[in-house]
């Protein structure tokens, strides 16, 4: 089931970016979809990790609230380095993530690293190290609001 | 269409403000840490508002679909580039410059079995 979802996707995805529907270029894409498909089985790769299929509904709320705090926290940012008299007040901080899968961990991480502002430096086990340019974003993660949407939308809402 | 067009420059001026600005942010910022604060709003802001001011240009073709895995590839390779720099930066033995170092925050808790000071690595 896994395995046909993700061909699927892959050949939507050689259509979308050839945009050629001649029946020789049709049949090509799909044998090349199907080499594709074999080898990531065969590299174990179509698993939650890989292809975190489960994680794609509940990506279209997620992905807005991030692209949201991104423009929020670029805007910050840039008032900073804008600003005449240079103030800034660098902080590094550890964080605990409540995040249960590798997926989830990494989509915490990158989120961070994604907000100017904040940048994971480092990630063992569920412990992400962060250097934010101003306190108020070290001492803000440390409040867990993003940890805390994260881990809503790792159980898929 | 000038509605789309207008709006379509007003992003693209926008796009290229941020990139400006976090250009000044690089020169201006003391550490390699800071700077790639300012470096991030580049391809996040930046690159974001750039790319949705052009596929308003392109229309509903398939230039715009294409511009948008661009900016798909962008998001999901940027923050592993991002760590990549400061693992090696970290590695390398560069001190960051902070004003307030709460790295050991956790290690007085002991919330999990890994937490403290075992990332012998860091400076």
């Amino acid at each position: 089931m896994r395995v046909i979802s993700f061909g699927v996707i892959l050949y939507l995805f050689w259509l979308a970016l050839s945009g050629y529907f001649k029946p020789f270029l049709l049949i090509g894409g799909l044998i090349c979809t199907l080499f594709v498909l074999y080898a990531s089985r065969r590299m174990k790769l179509i698993d939650t990790e890989g292809y975190p299929a489960h994680l794609f509904p509940a990506a279209s709320t997620y992905w807005p609230w991030l692209l949201w705090e991104i423009i929020k926290s670029g805007w910050n940012v840039t008032k900073v380095i804008l600003r005449p008299r240079l103030s800034i007040s660098p902080a590094m901080t550890r964080l605990v993530a409540s995040q249960h899968s590798a997926a989830g961990i990494a989509t915490y991480a990158n989120s961070i690293t994604l907000t100017p502002g904040t940048i994971t430096t480092g990630a063992k086990g569920n412990i992400l190290t962060v250097h934010a340019l101003e306190r108020g974003g070290a001492l803000d993660l440390e409040e867990g609001g993003m940890d805390a949407r994260v881990t809503r939308f790792e159980r898929g809402g | 269409m000038i509605f789309l067009d207008v709006a379509s420059w007003v992003l693209i001026l926008i796009g290229s403000g941020f990139i400006i600005a976090g250009a000044i942010g690089v020169l201006r910022l003391p550490d390699v840490y800071t700077r790639m604060h300012a470096a991030s709003v580049i391809e996040t802001v930046g690159a974001g508002a750039l790319f949705a001011g052009l596929m308003l240009q392109a229309g509903l073709t398939q230039v715009t679909l294409k511009l948008l895995f661009i900016l798909l590839l962008f998001f999901f390779t940027g923050p592993v580039i991002t760590h990549a720099l400061a693992q090696a930066a970290l590695h390398a033995g560069v001190k960051p410059e902070l004003e307030e170092d709460r790295r050991d925050r956790l290690s007085a808790s002991k919330t999990d079995g890994n937490a403290g000071s075992d990332e012998g690595r860091l400076p």
